[in-house]
């Protein structure tokens, strides 16, 4: 009994859940653009929702429960649904029979590499210093967006309002 | 977190899975006695083992109102041929009643339905974001439908699928912006402290009665029932998503549609009638004993079976929308009326301060 106490409370359920979530991320991800047994779109979809999923999983484990439930809420709950939403009515069985071009394949890997290096470049430049405070963790959130990161909110607001006002003027027919 | 949270928590999570589905096979018939009534017919009214009639005193109640039909319709589910159609995709087709399922019972772990019995407090998980999670939850649950219709390869699934995905879509983002006034009221995501606020200052449903109305409405095409079950309009659609599924797998479909009339039932109940409270007979804080924690419990689970009441009786008195309403009423109508009732709620508090 004791010594069940001191597994669950000292963390090494957490660790085993992190190694959990951290390796489902992974594999669904790459089940999401290198299937084997299937190359059908709504397949790849799915996975990425589990993709989402575990990641909101490796979130609750930093106790940031905000950002797991928004996680799971607009892009598994609703960006995933109208991504689906728009597979489903393409013609599904081209997409399967298309060939894997050289040209493709040779950018992917390009970009993924450049998008690593920043991101492993920012990672090595991160002071570690003492956790932050997560109680109240929404108001915390709400108040640095709205006091410290204003001018980048409301940029990235704007940039979402263009980009909504371009979609309805595109999906119009008659532009005049 | 000790060995005590986790056995409490099982203890919890099993009661909570039981009582939900002995709901949800109660509010079949319940949904088939309130038709009956309400089409002037008498509804399930014999089916009982031989054995009940010779029980007293309850023996000719239980033979009457056909208590045993929830039993009789489970036996049958389960021993009728589990079909499966040629040419249906075989993984998503086994799995769409599981993903079905699944966000429909996880919603309720959060919604506390009771105050304290000893020193448990009665809510499977007290989180900080409780209201977000069932929305992220809710969202969830549109998967199961569109996954049947697309692995049925048949038309009229394929079409509730489509339809389905649209619908839960639209009618979300009116859900999730009519709930905002409440939250900047309370200033809180957490349910129980939405209760508790609830109990000092009395029901949301009188601070924020507008945001009520569309929460319900929203709820109700959340939950595909009528007046928004367009996913499975039977006079257009067959069936609808289900229309290939027979059997346990047909079931479970309809298991996630009456869970998530419970969890949906329980949510309003939660945000703007005060969950467990009541402002009168002290029953307004947390429970000092086991029998006032038991009362709670009780009140909480009355309101909560008066909106399942709500919900059957509209199936059966309002004709379903087309679909050219059904988008009109939550794009144009809900979201517009939303957005200014959150803006009207937020002046309002500012003056007030």
């Amino acid at each position: 009994m004791e010594a069940i106490n001191n597994l669950i409370s000292g963390g090494v359920v957490q660790d085993i859940m992190f190694y959990v979530f951290a390796a489902l991320t992974l594999l669904c991800a790459i089940l999401v653009v290198a299937n084997p047994f299937s190359r059908s779109p709504v397949t790849s979809a799915m996975f990425l929702v589990l993709t989402i999923i575990s990641m909101s999983g490796l979130f609750l484990l930093l106790h940031a429960f905000f950002l797991a439930a928004v996680q799971i809420l607009v892009y598994a709950g609703a960006v995933m649904v109208l991504f689906l939403f728009v597979i489903m009515l393409l013609d599904l069985k081209e997409e399967q029979r298309r060939k894997i071009k050289f040209f493709g394949l040779a950018a992917g890997l390009v970009s993924v590499s450049i998008v690593a290096g920043i991101f492993i470049k920012s990672l090595a430049s991160i002071k570690l210093t003492a956790e932050p405070a997560l109680e109240g963790e929404t108001y915390v959130l709400g108040k640095l967006l709205f006091t410290q990161y204003t001018l980048p909110f409301e940029i990235i607001s704007i940039l979402l309002l263009v980009a909504m006002v371009g979609v309805i003027l595109l999906s119009k027919k008659k532009l005049e | 977190m000790d060995w005590n949270f986790i056995i409490f928590s099982l203890v919890k999570l099993a009661i909570i899975v039981g009582v939900v589905q002995g709901l949800v096979a109660y509010s079949v018939l319940a949904e088939r006695k309130i038709s009956a009534w309400i089409q002037d017919r008498v509804g399930p009214n014999r089916c009982a083992p031989p054995f009940a009639k010779y029980i007293p005193i309850l023996g000719p109640l239980l033979t009457r109102w056909g208590m045993f039909q929830p039993l009789a319709d489970g036996l049958k589910f389960m021993f009728k041929e589990d079909f499966t159609p040629a040419g249906v995709k075989k993984i998503y087709f086994f799995l769409a009643p599981a993903v079905a399922v699944i966000p429909a019972m996880l919603t309720v772990a959060v919604i506390p339905f009771g105050s304290v019995m000893g020193s448990q407090k009665m809510v499977l998980a007290d989180l900080n974001v409780g209201i977000l999670y069932t929305f992220g939850i809710v969202s969830m649950g549109v998967y199961g439908i569109v996954l049947a219709g697309y692995a049925a390869n048949s038309k009229y699934p394929f079409f509730g699928g489509i339809r389905s995905s649209a619908q839960m879509i639209s009618y979300e983002i009116s859900m999730g912006m009519s709930v905002i006034p409440v939250l900047l009221i309370v200033g809180n995501l957490n349910l129980s402290k939405i209760i508790s606020w609830q109990a000092d200052n009395g029901w949301l449903v009188m601070y924020a009665p507008i945001a009520f109305i569309i929460f319900m409405v929203s709820s109700f095409a959340e939950t595909n029932r009528t007046p928004f079950d367009l996913p499975e309009a039977e006079t257009e659609l067959v069936g609808g998503y289900h229309t290939e599924y027979s059997s346990m797998k047909f079931a479970l479909f309809f298991l996630a549609e009456y869970s998530n009339m419970v969890s949906s039932s329980a949510m309003m109940v939660t945000l703007f009638f005060g969950g467990w409270t009541l402002p009168f007979w002290g029953l307004d804080h947390p429970a000092t004993s086991l029998a006032m924690g038991l009362a709670h419990i009780g009140v909480f689970m009355l309101k909560m079976l008066f909106f399942m009441v709500v919900f059957i009786w509209v199936r059966w008195m309002f004709p379903r929308f087309r679909y050219d309403q059904l988008m009109d009423l939550g794009w144009r109508t809900f979201l517009p009326l939303a957005l200014v009732n959150i803006l009207i709620t937020a002046l309002w508090l500012w003056m007030r301060s």
